[in-house]
C-alpha cells in the first residue's frame, strides 16, 4: 500500500494533466481539472513550508546548543528568520507595506546581500573562463579563439573596431557563430533533454520508475 | 525475431511522413467550440508514437532481449567518487537542484539521490543534502531514509542529512558555499535544475578541491559546469541517470525507446532541410506541421 497508493496517484494525476493538455480549456469540468490540480500543488506547498522552517530551526538550534564551530552565525540566522517572519502578523508597524519592519529589513539587508552574492559571479566567471580557455589542445584553442571573437563583438568598443575592418565581421559572428553553431548545439541538447524528460515522465506515470519514492 | 524488430523500426519514420503528408494544414486550425485542441494534433501524434516506442522497448527488455547502452562516464564515476570520500573521511555533498518538486529535473535529481544514498550508506560515508524547497525536503528525506533501509543501514540514517537551508536563491548559494569551504566535502554532486548560482557553487567546490559531478537539462548552465566540474551529464543523460544506475532492463528499455525517437527526429530534420532548400510550397507546409502551440 505504501508504494501502490503513490503510484496510483501519479498515474491518475499524470493522465489527467496529459488529457487536459489536448482539451479545450473552455470545456466544462475537464478544462478545470488541471487548474485545480495546480491549485492543490500550491496549497500543499504552502503547508510544507512549515517543514522547512522546522528543519532549519532544529539544525541551527543544535549547532548553538552544542557550541559547534561558527555557532554564532546560527544565532544570527535564527534571529533573522524570526525578524522576517514575525512582522508579517497584523499590527500598525507590521505587514509588508512600504515603511514596515519587513520592508525595511528586505530593502536594507536582504536585497543588498543577494545583490552582493550575484555580483561575485563576475569573479567566478573570470576564474572559470581562465581554466576553460587554456589552449592545451586544438579544440581548446578553437574554443579560445571563438570566445575571444564573441566577447570582443559583445562590447561596444569591440564592435566599433570590427566594423572598421574589411568584411562584415559582426554579421559573420552573429550568423555563423551565434545563430549557427551555437544555436544548433543548444537545440540538440534541448531536444535530447525534452525527450529524456518525456520518457522519464512516462516511466513515472506508468509506475516503471519508482526511484523518486526511494524504491528500487 | 530480431529481423522483425528491425523491419518495424524502419517503417516508423516512413509511416510518420506519410501520416503527416495526408494531414492538411487546416487540421491544425483551432475551432472555437471544439472540445479538443485541434491545433495540438501534431503533439498528440508525437506523444502516441513516443509512448509506443518506449513501451515497445520496455516490453522487449522484459522479454530478455539484450539492449546496448553507451557508457556515461559521469555516472560510472559516482561510486568511485563516493569511495574517495570514504577513504578521505570527508562527506559527500549532493544538491538536487534549486527548483521545486513540480519540475522533472528535480524529480530526476531526487531519483539519483536515492542511488547515491545507497552507496554512501553502504560505505558509511556522511552525506549532506541541502535543499531550497520544503517539498523537496520531504521527498529527499523519504528517499534517503528508504535508501539506508534498503542496504540494511536504517539505524545509521540521520534525519538532518537532507536539510532546508534557505528559500532564496543566493542565500542558498551562500550557505552551501560556506559549507564547502568549512567542511571540504570530498565529492560534490549537482543533479537537477540550476540557474545563476551554478558557477558560484561549482567554482567554490573546485577551489575546495572536491571531485565534482554535475548534471542539468538547462543548456545555458552547462558551460559553467563543464568548466568547473570533473564530469558533466548533459540534458538527456540526467534523465537517463536513474535508469542507468539501476541496471534494470525494464528501466533501460525506456532509454532505447527515447533513442528511437531521436533517430526519427534527425530524419525529419534532414527531410525538412532538403524540402526547404529544394522546394518552396512543400517545405513551408512541412514546417507548419511541427508548429508548437
Amino acid at each position: 500500500m505504501r508504494t501502490t497508493a503513490p503510484v496510483i496517484a501519479a498515474f491518475v494525476t499524470g493522465l489527467a494533466m496529459t488529457v487536459a493538455f489536448f482539451l479545450n480549456e473552455k470545456t466544462p469540468f475537464v478544462g478545470e481539472i488541471s487548474n485545480q490540480l495546480l491549485d492543490w500543488l500550491i496549497i500543499i506547498g504552502g503547508f510544507t513550508l512549515l517543514l522547512g522552517v522546522v528543519s532549519i530551526l532544529r539544525v541551527s538550534w543544535q549547532s548553538v546548543e552544542r557550541r559547534k564551530e561558527g555557532w554564532i552565525y546560527k544565532v544570527a540566522l535564527i534571529v533573522s528568520l524570526l525578524a522576517m517572519a514575525i512582522p508579517i502578523s497584523r499590527s500598525p508597524l507590521f505587514g509588508r507595506f512600504e515603511g514596515s519592519i519587513y520592508d525595511w529589513l528586505f530593502m536594507n539587508l536582504q536585497a543588498p546581500m543577494m545583490a552582493t552574492m550575484f555580483a561575485t559571479l563576475a569573479f567566478y566567471i573570470a576564474s572559470a573562463a581562465y581554466r576553460a580557455f587554456r589552449a592545451r589542445t586544438p579544440e581548446a584553442t578553437l574554443l579560445l579563439l571563438t570566445a575571444i571573437l564573441v566577447m570582443f563583438w559583445r562590447v561596444p568598443i569591440g564592435e566599433a573596431i570590427l566594423n572598421q575592418l574589411p568584411g562584415d565581421f559582426p554579421y559573420f559572428i552573429n550568423k555563423f557563430v551565434m545563430n549557427g553553431a551555437n544555436t544548433a548545439v543548444q537545440r540538440g541538447i534541448i531536444i535530447g533533454a525534452a525527450l529524456g524528460a518525456a520518457a522519464m515522465s512516462l516511466r513515472i506515470i506508468l509506475g516503471i520508475e519508482r526511484t523518486y519514492m526511494g524504491k528500487g | 525475431m530480431q529481423i522483425k524488430h528491425k523491419s518495424t523500426i524502419g517503417k516508423l519514420p516512413a509511416g510518420l511522413f506519410v501520416l503527416f503528408l495526408f494531414l492538411s494544414e487546416s487540421v491544425y486550425a483551432q475551432e472555437v467550440n471544439s472540445v479538443f485542441r485541434d491545433d495540438r494534433i501534431n503533439a498528440l501524434i508525437t506523444m502516441v508514437l513516443f509512448s509506443a516506442a518506449v513501451l515497445l522497448f520496455t516490453r522487449w527488455a522484459r522479454q530478455g532481449k539484450p539492449l546496448f547502452l553507451r557508457k556515461i562516464a559521469g555516472l560510472d564515476a559516482v561510486e568511485e567518487a563516493v569511495g574517495r570520500a570514504t577513504e578521505m573521511g570527508r562527506p559527500v555533498l549532493f544538491i538536487p537542484g534549486i527548483d521545486d518538486l513540480d519540475q522533472i529535473e528535480t524529480i530526476a535529481g531526487i531519483s539519483i539521490l536515492g542511488r547515491v544514498a545507497q552507496i554512501t550508506a553502504r560505505y558509511e560515508t556522511p552525506l549532506m543534502v541541502p535543499v531550497r524547497h520544503p517539498l523537496v525536503l520531504a521527498a529527499g528525506q523519504e528517499v534517503v531514509q528508504q535508501a539506508y533501509i534498503y542496504v540494511g543501514k536504517g539505524d545509521a540514517y540521520d534525519k538532518d542529512t537532507v536539510r532546508y537551508v534557505a528559500g532564496e536563491q543566493f542565500a542558498f548559494a551562500a550557505t552551501v558555499n560556506g559549507y564547502m569551504m568549512r567542511e571540504r566535502p570530498a565529492t560534490n554532486i549537482y543533479m537537477g535544475a540550476f540557474f545563476a548560482e551554478s558557477l558560484l557553487l561549482a567554482e567554490t567546490g573546485n577551489a575546495a578541491g572536491s571531485i565534482q559531478i554535475a548534471g542539468t537539462g538547462r543548456p545555458e548552465q552547462l558551460p559553467f559546469f563543464v568548466a568547473a566540474c570533473d564530469y558533466t551529464l548533459m540534458g538527456e543523460e540526467l534523465f537517463a541517470a536513474s535508469a542507468y544506475l539501476s541496471h534494470e532492463p525494464v528501466m533501460m528499455g525506456g532509454l532505447k525507446g527515447q533513442d528511437l525517437m531521436k533517430v526519427l527526429i534527425v530524419i525529419l530534420i534532414l527531410l525538412g532541410v532538403l524540402l526547404t532548400t529544394f522546394t518552396t510550397d512543400i517545405g513551408v507546409v512541412f514546417k507548419s506541421w511541427f508548429k508548437a502551440v
